[in-house]
């Protein structure tokens, strides 16, 4: 399993174009190549705004890239998510690539337990072992009892992060995109995040990370990718 | 909702037949385009939403695809359970009208266009399988009843008139009507317009599970663009007429492409 390539990036172009702006055209990056093996977590690095999310999210399928491929190992086969079916991504997202954002989207009345317990469910995993492991992680990452049966919309930010960080990492994606997963939380809940990712690594997952914070990029990071100038660092 | 949510739900493989095909659908009255050169796949499972403004062709389509309006040109194929793909118009209408009964749901707008409002709530939810031709009436009573509570109406009240229900609740008596018998594609025309929003909140959530919960596929048609980021898996958004933009639901709230939906998108009030 270990070294056999899960993301491969290929050419890959992104410009946005603001009709509504006499359509501007704000260029990110092009000709960009990149793979990720088995193993491996590459950190995105540069300044803000030089498209490190946009990079991510270009992945996930949630932006769509002008041009190139952006190819995930799915059930065996190299899937490129640029050209595959609605269905077929939404499949790639349920069992294979996961997705770790900044912020939580909250569903209105949906509890942070049932939440936490939904992606485990959509894979069909048994209801009561999906509670079990959803209370676990919610355990774990030590957010308070007396809110899981609460929706998360009035958490706090680190709060609705740890739910965030639950959802994704109660399943064993064999593919993690995880943007600033870290950014609200204090530095026992950080410590306990990058537990998850080495576990996640030690696993064989293929993990593509932007970490805002230094001493959790230099824990996880097996390499460095500059999105500026697509120069790749070795961490120190 | 804990009973509902903690169901289990069928894993959805990626399906290998579509279970609607529309081809080309267009629809004049007269010198005016209702809509124009439709096309789309919709998969067992699927949730589609159609999004845009009044005036966009949205029901104009709607119509089309679920029979009940005959397209000037193009095709609309739904795979029935006895013959698969099956063009719905060059069905007989007897046989469009029974294929509309048994396999098909559709859910108004306006309760009061989807609802029988001078028979009973129960009656309402039990009339789509006498349609089926069950005659027994314990295990029709026992449905209803397991439909009722479903979509969280109060037992009690089984034999109250439609009239005497608030707006959501009738909104919800229609959900288990369409839902009832089964169905394997259901059309939504605004489910949740007019509603405050606690009551939106709440259909919203109970429309989620029931499709989460089956193989059901949905085309729902909302201008609010909130529901259809809950609801769809993936959107078509029309203008004048004209589909201008598909995607998955996500990609293209997130990343729309078309001058209109970059509007539509950045048109949204934040609250």
């Amino acid at each position: 399993m270990s070294g056999q390539v899960f993301i491969e990036i290929e050419n890959l172009e992104k410009h946005f174009i603001l009709h509504n702006a006499d359509a501007a055209k704000i260029p990110v990056f092009e000709r960009l190549d990149l793979s990720v093996k088995s193993g491996e977590c590459v950190v995105l690095a540069g300044v803000s705004g030089v498209g490190k999310s946009t990079l991510m999210r270009s992945i996930y399928g949630n932006y769509l890239p002008t041009g190139g491929a952006v190819r995930v190992l799915h059930e065996g086969e190299m899937v490129d998510i640029t050209t595959a079916p609605p269905f077929q991504l939404l499949d790639i997202r349920r069992r294979t690539l996961g997705y770790v954002s900044q912020f939580l989207r909250v569903i209105p009345r949906i509890s942070t337990l049932e939440l936490v317990m939904q992606p485990m469910l959509d894979n069909g995993v048994d209801a009561k072992e999906a509670e079990d492991r959803a209370s676990f992680m919610l355990d774990m990452l030590q957010l308070p009892k007396a809110h899981w049966a609460l929706p998360p919309a009035t958490f706090s930010g680190g709060e609705q992060q740890r739910v965030n960080i639950a959802r994704s990492f109660v399943l064993d994606f064999p593919v993690m995109l995880l943007d600033e997963p870290t950014a609200s939380l204090d530095a026992a809940n950080r410590e306990r995040v990058i537990k998850l990712i080495e576990r996640a690594l030690g696993n064989g997952a293929a993990l593509i990370g932007i970490f805002h914070d230094e001493a959790v990029r230099e824990a996880v990071a097996t390499r460095f990718f500059e999105v500026s100038d697509f120069a790749v660092r070795e961490p120190a | 909702m804990t009973a509902l949510a903690t169901e289990e739900r069928p894993l959805n493989l990626v399906p290998d037949a579509p279970i609607m095909r529309a081809t080309n659908v267009t629809k004049k009255y007269g010198l005016i385009t209702g809509c124009k050169d439709v096309s789309f796949d919709l998969f067992p499972g699927e949730v589609l939403g159609i999004v845009g403004e009044s005036g966009s062709g949205k029901s104009t389509l709607l119509n089309c695809i679920s029979g009940h309006l005959n397209p000037t040109s193009g095709t609309v194929e739904f795979a029935t359970k006895k013959r698969g793909l099956t063009d719905m118009f060059g069905l007989s209408e007897a046989d469009r009208r029974r294929v509309q009964r048994e396999e098909l749901g559709f859910v108004h707008q306006n309760p009061r266009d989807g609802l029988r409002m001078r028979v009973s709530a129960g009656a309402n939810v039990a009339e789509p399988l006498m349609n089926l031709g069950n005659r027994h009436y314990g295990n029709m009573r026992e449905d209803t009843i397991t439909w009722l509570n479903r979509v969280e109406l109060d037992i009690a009240r089984i034999d109250d008139n439609p009239r005497n229900f608030s707006g959501g609740m009738q909104q919800r008596i229609q959900i288990a009507r369409n839902l009832v018998h089964g169905p394997r594609l259901v059309f939504m025309d605004e489910p949740t317009g007019g509603l405050d929003v606690s009551v939106q909140a709440r259909l919203l959530d109970l429309l989620r599970h029931l499709v989460r919960r089956s193989q059901l596929a949905v085309i729902v048609v909302t201008h609010d663009l909130a529901v259809a980021r809950l609801l769809a898996d993936r959107l078509m958004v029309m203008k004048n007429g004209y589909v201008v933009e598909t995607g998955l639901t996500d990609q293209v709230l997130d990343d729309p492409q078309h001058a209109y939906t970059q509007l539509l998108v950045s048109a949204v009030l934040q609250i």
